[in-house]
């Protein structure tokens, strides 16, 4: 049962992949969060009738599969505009607009979260906007928001599995290859999910430990 | 730059074939939906039940639905229990694979439900006689069932989104899988994939909807 064709050469193999992998997510979740930011404090600031072309659009990203997106993408602005564009570049184009629309969303229940009161007394002393949005809005919110925040960027680490339709050749894509060529599936689907398990779980546990530990006081 | 020509025609012609695909959709996920809700609860009570052993098996079902792709967990379903001889057909697939995630994640959200439910009902249920079955089924169940009511029909959405990974195993009639069959007769690639995206929203907007109206109803007390 343990012998196997498995060999260094097809580890590193998965190795690369996972490298794909864990890129496509630091990419998507950096460019996601500093949109989802955006987006999120935008809608706050603006009100639910004046935002709502954009919660609309960012609707969608949630209520469309991600494989649809990739191929629509690809397809928009590749068959399409006609540009040279890398599947690894649409596949990070569309994971950080997934993640933007989640994150929005987050960074938005965080904002909602700070009592108006502790605002307007910020405000009363003098703090101009900006102050109160980092000295006090940023704080109270992320207290809030963060252990969503990490459940997300997991999440989005998960689909990023979904990123081969574009030619993305990441850990799930790898292992499948070889599974193609070894023909040990059991194993092979181990070792790959072990590997998302190991860099899921422990960060899961700590946004738990977040979660619990910060929403007490 | 810009010199494609759109044929909605040729795609809206095949919207008849498209809508029999969202139906397989609509099947595969209410039935994932059903049987995941039945696992959760069976595994609710698993960890509830203070047996090591049980609570064992529902923290690592929880664990692994949690912390691995779903594609990864149909792939399992498929190529996985295939090595054991266990052939599946690529809707088994996708049905396992849908609902072994949905059970996790379900459980999961009954645990949050859980905290939500004084301690102090279970024991007044305990005192007026109920046995500790008849106290969880009768008292417990149905406030965990309606205060996971939102998460659940999260929940249904992201099964339904799911199902398009069943692609990935051979399947070809659900929505997602008609379209790429669809794809590969007409290349129309933008457009036809263009009609399930807006299929797959009206659908998931037809179930928040609806599952507004019907908690709405249900809950109005």
């Amino acid at each position: 049962m343990f012998d196997t064709a498995l060999t260094a050469a097809d580890f590193a193999f998965l190795a690369k992949g996972a490298g794909v992998t864990i890129l496509v997510t630091l990419v998507s979740v950096l460019a996601g969060t500093v949109l989802g930011i955006l987006f999120g404090v935008f809608r706050y600031q603006v009100g639910p009738v004046l935002a709502a072309p954009l919660t609309f659009v960012l609707d969608i990203f949630r209520s469309i599969p991600l494989l649809i997106q990739l191929v629509l993408a690809n397809a928009f602005l590749g068959t399409i505009l006609r540009l040279n564009i890398s599947g690894f570049a649409v596949a990070c184009i569309i994971l950080s607009l997934y993640t933007a629309a989640f994150c929005a969303e987050i960074v938005r229940g965080g904002i909602e979260a700070v009592p108006a009161t502790t605002r307007r007394a910020a405000r009363s002393l003098g703090m101009t906007w900006g102050q109160d949005m980092r000295e006090i809005v940023l704080p109270l919110a992320t207290r809030v928001a963060l252990p969503s925040w990490i459940g997300l960027a997991l999440g989005v680490m998960k689909d990023s599995a979904l990123v081969y339709i574009v030619q993305v050749t990441e850990l799930l894509k790898s292992t499948q290859i070889l599974i193609t060529r070894l023909q040990e599936p059991l194993l092979l689907l181990m070792i790959c999910g072990a590997f998302y398990f190991v860099i899921s779980f422990p960060l899961a546990r700590f946004g738990g430990y977040l979660e619990k530990r910060w929403s007490n006081d | 730059m810009f010199n494609y020509t759109f044929q909605w025609k040729q795609a809206l012609a095949r919207l008849p074939q498209m809508l029999d695909g969202a139906l397989v959709t609509m099947q595969i996920a209410i039935l994932s939906m059903a049987i995941g809700i039945l696992l959760a609860v069976l595994l609710t009570m698993f960890r509830l039940s203070g047996l090591r052993l049980l609570s064992a098996i529902a923290r690592t079902w929880v664990e692994i639905a949690r912390n691995t792709p779903a594609l990864f967990q149909i792939y399992m379903a498929h190529f996985g229990l295939g090595s054991f001889g266990l052939h599946l057909s690529p809707f088994a697939s996708i049905l396992l694979g849908i609902t072994f995630n949905n059970a996790g994640y379900l459980t999961e959200n009954f645990r949050g439900a859980l905290k939500a439910i004084p301690e102090t009902q279970t024991r007044a249920a305990r005192s007026l006689g109920f046995g500790q079955g008849g106290a969880f089924r009768y008292i417990v169940l149905p406030q965990m069932l309606r205060i996971a009511f939102l998460p659940m029909t999260n929940q249904m959405v992201w099964a339904i989104l799911m199902t398009s990974l069943g692609v990935t195993v051979g399947m070809n009639s659900d929505l997602y899988g008609v379209t790429q069959d669809l794809n590969a007769l007409t290349f129309r690639t933008f457009e036809l994939f263009a009609l399930a995206a807006v299929i797959f929203y009206l659908i998931t907007k037809v179930i928040t909807l609806g599952a507004r109206l019907i908690a709405a109803r249900l809950f109005r007390y």
